[in-house]
């Protein structure tokens, strides 16, 4: 069986393969191409050497600003989503009439497109900020916490689902063991309960992690960056550097590289570190 | 064993379609230039002068054997020219495809569209700005037919071996759309400030006119003279890009210049006028006025809530298509845009075009002939022409048409009717020379912040200065 597996890997692997060069590989590898060069379509690119990233980084092209939104954005939204995500799980794997229902409630905003859900959370927020005289786009801390908030309506159920799988798999055996030796609600679930859903946490914060850096669609539809760019994070600000300028889709495209790197990078961190807490059942 | 052997081949066999299924399609277009390297070295000549003979075929048949792909800019006329296409196709047997960039992508559409097999043998650019992203791609069509009918040649794109890149395919107009019911109403009011709309000619008498307006709204049964100035992010180019115009215009015109690198804006204080009129006389207070789009400040205009709107006149169908509209189409007229210049009594709508027809250079010969004709058949045959002017309701820049044959909607009615008027001088437009959309839309930005009150006026004209030298300097340094 090993040997015959051996013998046709490739023709098993082959289509998969080629889906994954045509619609992955080979744009990457074209991109990062192009992110040294001047070009209008990806047909007519003239090689510029490293000048789009010194661009990239020229005061005003906005690129460390939003980056640094984006950075006290991510930290904030991953520790919020998580939290209240593991919390809703704790509550709805309890005994508690109903639980199939508010589970599905909690899902559901995660099935609506981003900019949908933009621009309802766009309507909504102003209606209440112009009862008091100001909206959305006055100030930057209110599209901050705009976005924030609404991350959090569209993520949490679905992190919460992926804690309730965790949950239901933590062997009772250990909790009853817990119990009987004494142990309190808190420390049953500091003690026993987190250390066993240590690979959901992983997987949930990498998650929030990865989509939080790269988040355009709500960004684009709350606030589009107003006022004066302040609420502009990283993706949209490689969109704008892109379509803003003529002859400036190379300094975007170097700058999405440079994200690339950035966001894989942090990426990869948080998986070696939450996978070293992990414990073997 | 044998079990085995079958679905290994069939996996094979699975593979091996969807292999030639994806080789077919890119093998069909590149076949001219196949033709050599498969042959054999003996058969070269022959090879040649087949290949030769097709593209005769090609040349002489033109139109028959070209296709016309139109990437559409306006979303608005989607309809019209999917029927306009097909229209076409059972006239003269060219397959002619119409594709509408949603609204605000069109380049983004045109950037993916141009690259593929079957790209658009026609599309359009915005002005020199877009050319210069675009000039690989626009084809010389000084010597076609159409160029030829263009009333004024100066409007088209020349690039700088002389040729004509870029021609105009419609004219448009933008002033201060106003609803004549309205007006007569407060003429008729007790103290009026001024007693006909032809007393208005200036920024002072619309300006009394407009604040007497405000404090007796509640008689003229309006929530405020002047529609939202809709100031959402991509909401705001009525402001960042057509108001400007005017500070522009004047300050090309006393520097006799047509392009400059470093703006002074030196009728900034004109335009704070005009902007400072709109945002304090509206039917919304200027801190809320981050959250407007158009379409809702049309839509307060057409529902007869509001006087004015600065507007052009592709407006129009947005007037006459609210549901429950109130205005009537004798009542919908235009005034100029007054700023308190010296002079302006004299000064028209702003007048020009945006709109620049391309045909595609990388596109194959017959392709071009086929877009060419099928512009010209558009341009100068009466159905065409038919439904340019009252389909599309474009006013058309050609002197194919007759003066019958002009649109009859009560906005570009006006727009020719300021056209026409001789003691009127039309403000050209020039915000085809703005650097860019980002200084654009950072003008925008620092409009709305001035209207949430984070920003002063003289942050605004900073804004507008450094940006602009700054955007000229970063797209012409090459």
């Amino acid at each position: 069986m090993q040997k015959t597996l051996k013998k046709y890997f490739l023709v098993f692997i082959l289509p998969t393969l080629l889906a994954f060069s045509m619609a992955f590989i080979i744009p990457f590898i074209l991109g990062v191409y192009l992110s040294f060069c001047e070009f209008t379509t990806v047909d007519n690119g003239k090689f510029n050497g490293i000048q789009n990233y010194i661009n990239a980084f020229a005061s005003g092209s906005g690129f460390l600003s939003s980056l640094g939104f984006t950075v006290k954005f991510v930290i904030v939204a991953i520790v919020l989503i998580n939290v209240l995500a593991f919390g809703l799980a704790l509550l709805l794997t309890k005994k508690i009439k109903g639980t199939n229902v508010f589970r599905t409630v909690f899902f559901m905003p995660n099935l609506i497109g981003g900019i949908v859900l933009g621009y309802t959370w766009q309507q909504m927020l102003n209606s209440v900020l112009l009862q008091h005289g100001t909206n959305l786009l006055a100030k930057s801390t209110y599209g901050y916490w705009g976005l924030i908030l609404l991350m959090n309506w569209q993520m949490i159920g679905y992190m919460m689902i992926i804690y309730i799988a965790g949950l239901q798999n933590v062997p009772t055996d250990l909790l009853e063991a817990a119990r009987i030796d004494g142990a309190t609600n808190t420390q049953t679930l500091f003690k026993v309960t987190i250390p066993m859903v240590m690979p959901s946490i992983t997987i949930c914060t990498f998650l929030t992690l990865s989509n939080s850096f790269k988040l355009y669609d709500q960004n684009l539809a709350l606030t589009a960056g107003a006022p004066s760019h302040q609420t502009e994070m990283v993706a949209l600000n490689i969109v704008n550097t892109f379509y803003g300028r003529t002859g400036y889709s190379g300094v975007g495209q170097a700058k999405a590289v440079i994200f690339f790197i950035l966001v894989a990078g942090v990426g990869l961190m948080q998986l070696l570190f939450t996978r070293k807490r992990e414990v073997d059942q | 064993m044998k079990k085995k052997l079958i679905s290994t081949l069939l996996c094979v066999s699975m593979v091996a379609t969807m292999l030639v299924g994806c080789g077919d399609k890119g093998d069909t277009p590149a076949n001219d230039g196949n033709t050599d390297t498969t042959d054999d070295a003996g058969d070269d000549a022959e090879a040649g002068d087949d290949a030769d003979a097709a593209d005769d075929q090609g040349g002489s048949a033109s139109a028959e054997g070209g296709k016309v792909y139109y990437l559409n800019f306006k979303p608005e006329s989607d309809d019209t020219w999917q029927q306009i296409a097909a229209e076409y196709t059972e006239l003269t047997g060219t397959e002619v495809k119409v594709v509408t960039a949603a609204s605000g992508q069109y380049e983004a559409t045109l950037t993916s569209e141009i690259v593929k097999e079957d790209a658009p043998t026609l599309f359009q650019i915005n002005g020199p700005v877009g050319y210069n992203n675009w000039k690989d791609y626009c084809m010389d069509l000084k010597d076609t037919d159409y160029y030829s009918w263009l009333l004024d040649k100066s409007l088209a794109i020349e690039g700088e071996d002389g040729g004509v890149y870029g021609i105009p395919y419609v004219v448009e107009g933008y002033g201060i759309i106003y609803n004549q019911a309205i007006m007569d109403k407060y003429f008729a009011t007790e103290g009026a400030k001024a007693a006909s709309m032809d007393e208005i000619n200036n920024f002072a008498k619309l300006k009394e006119v407009v604040e007497d307006m405000t404090a007796k709204k509640d008689e003229l049964e309006i929530e405020g003279v002047f529609a939202s100035t809709s100031l959402l992010p991509g909401e705001d180019w009525r402001w960042q890009t057509h108001l400007a115009n005017l500070p522009v215009y004047y300050e090309l015109k006393d520097k006799d210049v047509t392009d400059i690198d470093e703006l002074e804006f030196t009728y900034a204080d004109n335009y704070k006028n005009i902007f400072d009129l709109y945002i304090n006389n509206s039917c919304s207070a200027p801190g809320t006025l981050t959250t407007m789009d158009v379409t809702s400040s049309m839509a307060e205009f057409a529902l007869g809530q509001v006087a004015m709107v600065q507007n052009g006149n592709w407006g129009w169908g947005q007037i006459n298509d609210v549901a429950g509209n109130t205005v009537t189409e004798s009542d919908v007229k235009f005034l100029p845009i007054y700023t308190g210049v010296d002079g302006e009594e004299n000064q028209g709508l702003c007048v020009g075009t945006e709109n620049f027809y391309c045909v595609n250079s990388k596109a194959s010969e017959a392709d071009q002939a086929a877009t060419i004709a099928f512009l010209e058949w558009l341009y100068s045959s009466a159905e065409g022409k038919n439904h340019v002017t009252n389909d599309l309701g474009f006013i058309a820049p050609f002197n194919t048409f007759e003066d019958s044959e002009k649109p009859t909607d009560p906005l570009a009615q006006e727009v020719l009717r300021y056209m026409e008027d001789s003691s009127k001088t039309s403000v050209s437009w020039n915000f085809t020379i703005f650097p860019s959309q980002s200084f654009k839309d950072d003008f925008g930005f620092a409009l709305g912040d001035y209207c949430n009150g984070s920003k002063t006026w003289d942050d605004v004209v900073e804004t507008v200065k450094t940006r602009w030298a700054e955007e000229k300097a970063a797209t012409t340094a090459e």
